[in-house]
């Protein structure tokens, strides 16, 4: 036990360059990694200029005008982004719509991914009888296609932004259950699970500290894909009168609603795209970022 | 005291000894620290239409044998013979199909007897792939005092116990204790799990091919510690290996199986000197020898062994073995009473063959 002498366990041996812990680890990588800065600060900055829209909107998205239709950006030094086809101005429509949007596209993936990844990971990790239960439950949902189940749920309960969201929320629980229960099948077959049910550790332990660290890469990024998918599904409702319904500004809604104007002004017609792109775009990278630093092995 | 009350207490001042072996010690020296009768385990191979059992696979069909408290049982045998089986099923990682096992003279997981979860704690498991047995997101020290805060020890207690144990298997803590494994060599790997293993101060330890992926140096390294921390500590090993030289060297008792049945046990000078068991002798004969006067020129067995779906009726070893008469495939040869309770019994040599029962009917027999 000499050994032991030497190292008294009270000895500052948490000083020292490793011992950044995980998370400080993970802070670390993200600093050198401009490309998730860009992205995030891109991110971060919509979510603000959405969320105080009240502030920044130079006009009221509300307020219609037959003769300034459909003017192009920067008219009359006070449309910043122009005019939609009703003569609106399209920052304040494109700030105030990216309320709705934003959150019919995040609020239904962030609930899909607690409740889909939750029974994924309890799937993969139970196996057998449950396994059967969950995962065949899931099949059902998956034999309607996405847009069809979103339209027949929210159809069903009435239409509404509260009820669009449910039924999103609804499609996109199968998927990220799937990718849960694949993640988690992978990692419960490792050696590394075994040891720490060896231990005799209850396996609430062994779930929380062994298993879930490892699985949560591949839902993050998969539920980072989602929320694009959950903008475009999102305006899909509204267009078929199911979401958000018209005066109310959306970007999907403004899409589909400019469409018509294509020919007249392109450039005003594509903005609520971008919107909707640059987005979903920041999403995507943030969480490509965020999943290359908490892999440790990078 | 219950034995997770004791593990409480001997975490709160988390010297690396004693080892809780003397408070926990029920029947004494001379009862078998670990018992297993009977074990049996068939995997179902499922196809067809609806997932039908088509088949099994008797990965491990009724094996018996005996731990002493402190010695080293050494298991050996082919690739596929049940090896780490057997010691999955001694963990309770895979459920046993049938088969009972007494720790310590307490039934494992039945009634009135030890829980499997206090069973765990006692008998700790090292894994043959020492990368994946170890979680790639978690510092190596945190690894060490998982078992340890599973068990209600504060959580800056159990890492400096875990720090400890590091320094206790040749790792510096301060260089080694926040690495990820992937940051660690094969054998220093090992090393964080024979820690691991340990930060339970279990009293048995499964090494299931702990050093069979090493270097032969490493190995070497690997194996000096194993039988300082034996010394030191009061440990039982139970060393599952298919390397003959190192079971012998590590090992006070060896078993021999083959196709999921326990062909031959005894002590090793015993069974390395005077084989009993046909299979035992090819398998001794196929090491190889570094006396060139000694060489081997004719294959010392023929063949591969048979399918374990549907294993020869009889002895087992009946379809390779040089000696193999009509009785031995039509009767399965017995070898009672290596699992106790006697001292003469656990120390005797047997083996499961006609050869060795006179009353077998087998040309060759002799007396045991």
């Amino acid at each position: 036990m000499s050994a032991t002498a030497a190292h008294p366990p009270s000895a500052p041996v948490m000083a020292g360059p490793r011992q950044r812990g995980y998370w400080g680890n993970v802070a670390h990588r993200l600093r050198y990694d401009p490309v998730s800065l860009v992205f995030g600060a891109l991110l971060i900055l919509i979510v603000l200029a959405v969320a105080f829209a009240p502030l920044l909107a130079p006009f009221d998205p509300y307020q219609e005008s037959i003769v300034r239709r459909l003017k192009p950006p920067g008219y009359q030094g006070r449309y910043l982004l122009g005019t939609d086809e009703l003569g609106r101005d399209m920052l304040s429509r494109l700030l105030y719509g990216g309320r709705v949007t934003l959150l019919m596209g995040m609020l239904p993936v962030l609930v899909a991914t607690l409740v889909g990844g939750g029974l994924g990971v309890l799937a993969g990790f139970a196996g057998g009888l449950i396994n059967t239960l969950i995962m065949r439950t899931m099949d059902v949902f998956y034999a309607f296609p996405s847009v069809l189940l979103a339209v027949a749920i929210s159809g069903a309960m009435g239409g509404g932004i509260v009820n669009g969201m449910i039924a999103l929320t609804l499609v996109f629980v199968p998927p990220l259950c799937r990718i849960a229960e694949t993640a988690t099948t992978q990692v419960r077959n490792l050696d590394f699970v075994d040891a720490a049910r060896a231990t005799g550790a209850p396996l609430r332990l062994v779930l929380t500290h062994h298993v879930l660290g490892n699985v949560l890469g591949p839902i993050l990024i998969y539920a980072s894909s989602l929320v694009s998918v959950g903008i475009i599904l999102a305006s899909g409702l509204s267009f078929l009168g199911l979401g958000v319904k018209p005066p109310v500004p959306d970007w999907g809604l403004m899409l589909n609603a400019l469409r018509q104007a294509i020919y007249v002004e392109p450039l005003i017609c594509a903005l609520p795209g971008i919107a909707i792109l640059l987005t979903s775009m920041s999403m995507n990278m943030v969480s490509d970022g965020l999943r290359a630093a908490m892999d440790v092995r990078s | 005291m219950p034995p997770r009350a004791i593990a409480a207490a001997a975490f709160r001042d988390l010297a690396l000894d004693p080892a809780p072996a003397a408070l926990l010690d029920r029947g004494g020296p001379a009862q078998p620290l670990l018992t297993v009768h009977g074990l049996r385990k068939h995997f179902p191979v499922r196809g067809g239409l609806f997932g039908r059992t088509t088949a099994r696979v008797r990965a491990v069909d009724g094996v018996s044998f005996a731990v002493r408290k402190g010695e080293t049982l050494g298991i050996v045998g082919e690739s596929g013979c049940g090896k780490s089986t057997v010691a999955r099923l001694m963990m309770r990682l895979l459920r046993p199909d049938a088969g009972e096992q007494i720790f310590d003279g307490e039934a494992v997981g039945e009634a009135g007897g030890i829980a499997v979860d206090a069973m765990r704690r006692q008998v700790q498991m090292v894994f043959q792939d020492s990368a994946s047995s170890l979680n790639p997101r978690m510092p190596v020290q945190n690894t060490v005092a998982f078992g340890p805060v599973a068990f209600g020890a504060r959580r800056d207690a159990a890492l400096a116990a875990a720090r400890d144990l590091l320094a206790r298997v040749g790792l510096d803590p301060v260089l080694f204790g926040g690495r990820y494994p992937h940051e660690l060599s094969g054998g220093q790997k090992q090393r964080v799990n024979i820690a691991r293993a340990l930060a339970l101060r279990p009293r048995m330890v499964i090494l299931d091919e702990a050093v069979s992926a090493l270097d032969k140096s490493v190995e070497a390294q690997v194996l000096n510690l194993l039988q300082a921390l034996k010394r030191d500590l009061g440990l039982t090993y139970v060393f599952i290996s298919h390397d003959l030289g190192v079971v012998r060297w590590i090992s006070d008792r060896v078993m021999v199986m083959y196709l999921g049945q326990v062909v031959e046990i005894g002590p090793a000078e015993a069974l390395y000197a005077a084989p009993k068991h046909p299979y035992t002798r090819a398998l001794l004969a196929s090491r190889p020898s570094l006396d060139p006067d000694r060489r081997r020129e004719e294959a010392p067995i023929g063949g591969d062994p048979p399918n374990p779906i549907d294993p020869p009726a009889g002895c087992r070893f009946h379809t390779r073995c040089p000696h193999a008469e009509p009785v031995c495939s039509a009767r399965a040869p017995a070898m009672a009473g290596c699992d106790g309770p006697g001292e003469a019994e656990l120390l005797a040599h047997r083996a499961a063959c006609h050869l060795h029962d006179p009353s077998s009917g087998h040309s060759a027999a002799v007396a045991a």
